[in-house]
């Protein structure tokens, strides 16, 4: 599903990523690990369509309506109630019945209670939810998760392994620090220098 | 499903076609170079020896052979970036950008000096440095104003293909913008800045055209010249950064 | 709706919310555009004309809404909320247009308040001077998007927006103060008009150039 080639990603006079070769097979789950500043989160990016390769070639076998980016970030409106927030979502990804499935996501996430409050009131925790809530809404084949577990409390992390178990089919390329966390899952690992 | 992919081969030239490349360009510079001595040495004997003195201006005319070529090269060379501009956003290859933004360079440094000679043509004809009944002159200040804001926009981003495309974006509202503000210009003309200057019109005697001809001719192979050496240059640059990263 | 405008209206729509709730770009414009009217009143001397000062209202129209543009963006930057607008699978013209149909409902009322104000300190307004603006404030709210979208990439992000606002607006003020003291409007409106279809199209186009890499 994701085929990259002599991958290179340059920012200025600082090279990122440098002559990556990687191929990720529809199903695939793939650990991205590696220090602070060694390309994950670039890496997440240029398959997400984010940024572009400096070099090399990139071919990712995915519509934008397919894939599932969670980033550092969390791409939510501060104003909007994590319901409101899931709606425009659910609007412009032009997904049936968004009011309800933007209801059932918060449902999965136990952040139903929090429905009608602005996302800027959230936790961290909270957040970080909520942005899942947003990657998992419109159902993708393919996720991007950068640090998924990133303020996480316990419950939270369960609801995630739970989202994830479910979601077996996707093909999915996860960066994380914690190497053990989705072990048993991952199908390979990709450690960048 | 649908695929897409990046292939980006932005590399200036592969070692072994570097000095091909090199030395072509050299051999154009150099016959451009001499194209535009020759074309500007005899047009501008022919403009001042030859051509007739225009009869309500007198002598001081001749500077029309010097600053219209320069601002119809100038014009030229913003067209020119634009294009280039447009192939960058078109096909995404990257020295497009460098093209691009070394043609919008020239087309800058012409536009200063069309608003140099044209502030000395009004200086010698009116008496006046400056004057806001000059279409050509007012339509140039806004557009150096604008060029200047492309450079601005440039040293204020960090490269990337963000930058390449937001000057290319840029650049082609600039060639967007002349026609508009030409007719800006124009119509404020009528009510709020009356014209009560000009210069002669566009009817030239034979004698006139030929001259002007040779003189546009010569601007435009000085400022081709220009853009071959200053691309070359830059390239060089680029190049050189390149081999530092890849040692480094 | 079909779904482009569908798209365009939810993110009208969210623009607009946001600034009911947040409440900080409207009120400032507001302030400002008075404020800037009574410097005018000041710096202009005894026995100016009624032109002048109707052309001081045209610089107090694109000042505010450069104030405006700056913080046009600033709800997608909070959060990194714009590269969830670039990932949806909607047109990225759909971006650029519902963030201007925004700026240019925040302008329009911003002139609410400008407007009357200006009757009331200098002189009463014309139906041409109304019509002038509000052609303005389509082509002003078309490219100032554009251009701040542009702007963002910029380390120096306010001061880039001005430099490269201005000389694009140029043909704007001098069709709108040519429509409100000429005696025929008429070409200078259509003039107007002129400048909205082309640069407006121009930013639909190429936003999606601007937005992503």
């Amino acid at each position: 599903m994701i085929r990259a080639r002599d991958l290179s990603k340059r920012f200025g006079d600082k090279r990122v990523l440098d002559g990556l070769d990687l191929e990720v097979p529809r199903g695939g789950f793939v650990l991205v690990t590696g220090p602070n500043g060694s390309g994950k989160t670039t890496l997440l990016r240029l398959c997400a369509g984010l940024a572009a390769p400096t070099d090399g070639e990139l071919a990712v076998d995915a519509p934008r309506e397919a894939i599932g980016f969670l980033g550092h970030e969390s791409l939510l409106y501060r104003e909007l109630t994590a319901l409101e927030n899931l709606d425009l979502y659910g609007r412009l990804y032009r997904l049936p019945e968004r009011r309800e499935r933007s209801g059932a996501m918060l449902e999965r996430f136990g952040l139903w209670r929090a429905r009608n409050e602005r996302a800027g009131t959230f936790s961290r925790g909270m957040l970080q939810r909520l942005a899942l809530c947003r990657t998992f809404l419109h159902d993708p084949d393919l996720l991007l998760l950068d640090e998924p577990f990133d303020g996480l409390d316990a419950e939270g992390a369960d609801l995630l392994y739970q989202e994830l178990a479910e979601r077996a089919a996707c093909t999915a390329l996860v960066a994380t620090h914690d190497p053990d966390a989705l072990a048993q899952r991952a199908t390979s690992r990709l450690a960048l220098a | 499903m649908s695929t897409w992919s990046r292939n980006r081969n932005g590399r200036a030239g592969k070692a072994g076609t570097t000095s091909d490349v090199g030395v072509a360009s050299e051999r154009l510079a150099a016959v451009l170079a001499a194209a535009a001595t020759g074309l500007l040495i005899g047009g501008l004997a022919l403009a001042f020896f030859w051509a007739p003195e225009d009869a309500d201006q007198g002598f001081s005319q001749k500077i029309f052979y010097i600053h219209v070529p320069i601002a119809l090269t100038a014009y030229a060379c913003f067209a020119f970036g634009a294009w280039k501009a447009v192939r960058l956003l078109w096909t995404g290859e990257r020295r497009y950008d460098l093209e691009s933004y070394t043609a919008i360079h020239m087309g800058v440094i012409f536009g200063l000096l069309t608003l140099v000679t044209g502030s000395i043509w009004a200086k010698v004809s009116w008496g006046q440095w400056w004057t806001w009944g000059e279409r050509q002159l007012v339509l140039f200040l806004i557009l150096f104003l604008f060029y200047s804001s492309y450079f601005m926009l440039r040293y204020s981003t960090d490269p990337g293909p963000r930058r390449e495309r937001n000057s290319a974006v840029y650049a082609l509202f600039g060639v967007v913008l002349i026609p508009v503000s030409f007719l800006a210009v124009r119509i404020a003309g009528t009510i709020l800045h009356p014209t009560i200057f000009t210069h002669t019109g566009a009817n030239l005697p034979g004698t006139m055209l030929v001259s002007f001809c040779v003189c546009l001719a010569g601007m435009l192979a000085l400022a081709a010249t220009l853009y071959h050496v200053e691309l070359a240059g830059k390239r060089i640059d680029a190049s050189l950064r390149e081999l530092r990263e890849l040692l480094a | 709706m079909s779904g482009y405008a569908a798209d365009v209206a939810a993110l009208a729509r969210k623009d607009l919310l946001l600034e009911l709730r947040s409440r900080d770009t409207l009120p400032a414009m507001l302030l400002f555009v008075v404020s800037a009217l009574t410097v005018f009143h000041f710096a202009l001397p005894a026995g100016s004309s009624a032109r002048a000062e109707t052309g001081l209202l045209w610089i107090a129209i694109v000042f505010t809404a450069l104030l405006g543009l700056g913080r046009a963006f600033s709800a997608e930057r909070e959060q990194g909320a714009l590269d969830g607008l670039v990932l949806a699978p909607c047109d990225r013209s759909v971006i650029w247009l519902g963030k201007t149909i925004g700026v240019t409902a925040f302008l329009v009322l911003a002139e609410l308040v400008a407007l009357p104000a200006f009757a009331l300190f200098f002189h009463p307004l014309s139906w041409e001077l109304l019509a002038a603006v509000a052609l303005a404030d389509v082509g002003i709210a078309a490219i100032g998007t554009l251009l701040a979208a542009m702007a963002a990439a910029s380390r120096a992000r306010e001061l880039i927006l001005p430099l490269m606002f201005l000389p694009l607006v140029i043909p704007v003020v001098i069709g709108g103060v040519g429509a409100s003291v000429a005696a025929n409007a008429g070409s200078f409106l259509g003039f107007l008009g002129l400048y909205d279809a082309v640069f407006a199209i121009l930013c639909w186009a190429s936003f999606e150039y601007v937005v992503t890499e």
